[in-house]
C-alpha cells in the first residue's frame, strides 16, 4: 500500500533513529550519577550493570523512553480520567483552551485579513501593529494577561485561551491576507465584467481562492495555540493542564513526569495538525484538486 | 492613416443598422515608470449590431486595450465611446457583453457546469433556470456530458469552449473575445473557428474579436480592423463579406485570398509607417 511506503516506513525509520539516540543519551547523561553512587558506596560497578541502572533511576537527568512510556501508560490508561494525576484530565484542560483560543484566533485572523484586503487605510494602519504584536515575547505577556483578567474576575479557560488567540491570529491573518489577494487579475476582471458586488467577489472568488492559504496557516496556528495554552498554565500556579504538569514536575524533579507531559503535548500537536491536514485534503477534493 | 469605410452591399444579418459600439477620437495613455505609453491614439470605429469585427495587428498595437476600453476594464484618456448608446460603465452594469479572455480563466475549484453557472449566480438567476442554461450552453459549444468535470480534466480547446459557453450563458448581445484561440494548435483552432462562425450565425450576436492570425480574421469577420503600433492606432478598416454559410474550404477561394492579401498589405504598410517614425 502507498500509505505504508510513503508514510509508515520513512516516519518509522526516523522514529527508530530518535529512540536509539535517546537511549544513548540516557546512558551518557545518567551514568555520572550511577558512578557517584558506586563511588560513595565504595563498590565497583560493571558496565552492563551501569547501563541497566541508568535506565531505571527514579529521577534521571534524562529518563529512558520506556520509563516515559510506562509513565504515560499509567497516567493515561490506568488512572481514572477524573483524577488530578491523570494525564487525560490535564490533557483535556490544555486541549480545551487550545481549541477555544485557536478558534477565536482563526476567526480574528480571518476578520483582520478581510478588513485589510478591502481597505487600503487598514492595510497601512493595521499591518504594522499586527507584526509588532508578535515581536513582544509571549512569556512576558502571558502573566500580564492572566493577572489582569483574573483581576476583573475572568478566570479559568478564557484567560489561557486569550494567549492562544494572541499567538494564533497572526499566522492566519498574514496567510489570509495573501490568500485573499491571490486571485489573478483576469479572475477579478471577469467578476467586473459581470458587475459583481464586493461581497460576491469575496464569496465566489477571494474566499475559495484563499482556502489553501487558510489551511496552511491554520496548521501553524493550532500548534502555536497549544504552546500558548501551556504557557498560559504556568502563571496560574500550576493548577491544571499540561503546563501545570511540567511546572509541578520541575518543582519536584520529576523528570519522568515532565517528559511524559512533553510527549503527550507533542502527540496532541501532531494529532491536531494532522486533523487539519485531513480537513484540508477533504476540502481540496471537493474543490476539484487533482487526486 | 487611410480609413476605408466601404459599406457592405448586402448585410447577411437581418438585425443590422443599429450601432452597437461607437468610438470617436479615443486615446489612451498608460503612465508607466518608464514614461507614458500611447496605447491607443485617435481611434474612430463603429460596430453595427450583428457584425463580426476583428482587430488584427502586431503585439503591442493596442488590440487588447481597445477591447478592454469597450468592456470598461480600462478608462480612455480622451475621446468618447458608447456601447449600446451608453457609456461603457453603464453598459457593463447592464451586463451588455460577455468577455472571453485569452486564457480560459475558468475557476479551478468549480466544475465546468459551476463555471458556466458563475455569471448566472452573480446575476441572481434562479437555480432551476441556471440548470437549464448550463445544459443549453454546454450543448452549444459541444461539451454536453462534461458538466461535472473540473477544468484540469479538459484539454485547452475544451476549456476555451467552456469559457465561451460561460460568456454566452447570460445571453449578452455583444461578445468580446481577446485572442480566444491564440494558445491552441492550428487544427483545434480551425475547428473552433468553424464552430464559432456557426454559433454567430445561429445567435446573431455582435462579436468583437482580437486575433493576430490573418486567415482567422478573414474567415470569421464581416469587418477587419487593421491596427499598427507605437502609437496604437487603426491603420485601415477592411470590409469582408464572404457570406454566412462559410466552411473552411472558402480559404482556398480567390475572394478569400484577395482579402487576406489586402490585410497583409495593410499590416505591412502599418509596420513600415512605424519604422519610418523610428
Ligand atoms: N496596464 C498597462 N500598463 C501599462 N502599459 C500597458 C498596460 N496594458 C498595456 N500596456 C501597453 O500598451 C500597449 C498596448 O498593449 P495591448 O493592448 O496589450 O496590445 P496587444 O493586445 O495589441 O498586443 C503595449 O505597449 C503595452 O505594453
Ligand atoms: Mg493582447
Amino acid at each position: 500500500m502507498n500509505f505504508v511506503r510513503n508514510s509508515v516506513i520513512p516516519v518509522g525509520t526516523v522514529l527508530i533513529g530518535i529512540l536509539a539516540l535517546w537511549y544513548v543519551f540516557t546512558v551518557i547523561l545518567n551514568a555520572p550519577f550511577e558512578r557517584d553512587q558506586a563511588a560513595r558506596a565504595n563498590t565497583t560497578i560493571s558496565t552492563s550493570e551501569l547501563i541497566a541502572n541508568t535506565m531505571r533511576q527514579e529521577r534521571p537527568v534524562l529518563p529512558a523512553p520506556h520509563q516515559v512510556a510506562a509513565e504515560i501508560r499509567k497516567t493515561v490508561f490506568d488512572i481514572s480520567p477524573t483524577s488530578k494525576r491523570s494525564l487525560v484530565y490535564h490533557g483535556w484542560v490544555t486541549l480545551s483552551s487550545t481549541l477555544l483560543g485557536f478558534g477565536l484566533g482563526t476567526l480574528l485572523g480571518i476578520l483582520l485579513a478581510i478588513a485589510i484586503v478591502h481597505s487600503r487605510t487598514l492595510d497601512k494602519s493595521l499591518m504594522p501593529w499586527i507584526i509588532t504584536s508578535q515581536t513582544v515575547p509571549i512569556l512576558a505577556i502571558a502573566p500580564m494577561i492572566i493577572v489582569v483578567l483574573n483581576a476583573v474576575n475572568i478566570t479559568g479557560l478564557l484567560p489561557k485561551a486569550m494567549i492562544s488567540t494572541y499567538l494564533s491570529f497572526f499566522p492566519v491573518a498574514v496567510g489570509m491576507v495573501k490568500g485573499l489577494r491571490s486571485p489573478e487579475i483576469m479572475y477579478l476582471d471577469l467578476m467586473r465584467t459581470y458587475n459583481a458586488s464586493k461581497a460576491q467577489v469575496f464569496w465566489k472568488l477571494r474566499w475559495p481562492a484563499s482556502m489553501p492559504y487558510l489551511f496552511t496557516s491554520m496548521k501553524i496556528a493550532v500548534a502555536i495555540s497549544l504552546v500558548g495554552a501551556i504557557v498560559g498554565e504556568l502563571p496560574t500556579g500550576a493548577v491544571a493542564g499540561i503546563g501545570a504538569r511540567l511546572l509541578a514536575g520541575s518543582y519536584y524533579g520529576q523528570t519522568v513526569q515532565i517528559w511524559a507531559a512533553l510527549i503527550v503535548a507533542a502527540l496532541m500537536a501532531a494529532v491536531l495538525v494532522s486533523l487539519i491536514g485531513l480537513i484540508a485534503t477533504f476540502v481540496n477534493r471537493r474543490m476539484g484538486a487533482r487526486a | 492613416m487611410s480609413v476605408v469605410t466601404l459599406r457592405p452591399k448586402a448585410k447577411p444579418m437581418p438585425q443590422a443598422a443599429k450601432t452597437v459600439i461607437d468610438v470617436k477620437d479615443l486615446s489612451l495613455v498608460f503612465e508607466t515608470n518608464d514614461g507614458p505609453v500611447n496605447a491607443l491614439s485617435n481611434i474612430n470605429l463603429s460596430v453595427d449590431g450583428g457584425e463580426f469585427v476583428s482587430f488584427i495587428g502586431p503585439s503591442g498595437c493596442g488590440k487588447t486595450t481597445l477591447l478592454r476600453v469597450i468592456a470598461d476594464l480600462e478608462q480612455p484618456t480622451s475621446g468618447s465611446i458608447s456601447v449600446n448608446g451608453m457609456t461603457p460603465s453603464e453598459a457593463r452594469q447592464k451586463r451588455a457583453y460577455g468577455y472571453v479572455f485569452q486564457a480560459a480563466a475558468l475557476y479551478p475549484w468549480r466544475t465546468i457546469g459551476g463555471n458556466i453557472s458563475l455569471p448566472l449566480e452573480v446575476m441572481g438567476v434562479p437555480k432551476a433556470e441556471r440548470k437549464d442554461r448550463i445544459a443549453r450552453n454546454l450543448e452549444l459549444v459541444n461539451l454536453s456530458g462534461f458538466e461535472k468535470k473540473f477544468p484540469w480534466q479538459l484539454s485547452g480547446g475544451m476549456q476555451q469552449r467552456a469559457s465561451i459557453a460561460r460568456a454566452l450563458s447570460f445571453d449578452p448581445h455583444l461578445l468580446l473575445m481577446d485572442e480566444p484561440f491564440g494558445a491552441l494548435d492550428e487544427i483545434v483552432r480551425d475547428h473552433l473557428n468553424e464552430e464559432l462562425l456557426k454559433l454567430w450565425a445561429k445567435t446573431q450576436k455582435t462579436v468583437v474579436f482580437v486575433t493576430h492570425s490573418i486567415p482567422e480574421a478573414v474567415f470569421l469577420s464581416t469587418k477587419i480592423v487593421v491596427m499598427s503600433p507605437r502609437p496604437g492606432r487603426i491603420h485601415e478598416v477592411i470590409d469582408c463579406n464572404l457570406g454566412s454559410e462559410r466552411t473552411l474550404d472558402i480559404r482556398e477561394s480567390p475572394e478569400f485570398l484577395e482579402i487576406a492579401h489586402r490585410v497583409r498589405e495593410g499590416l505591412r504598410h502599418g509596420h513600415s509607417y512605424d519604422q519610418a517614425h523610428l
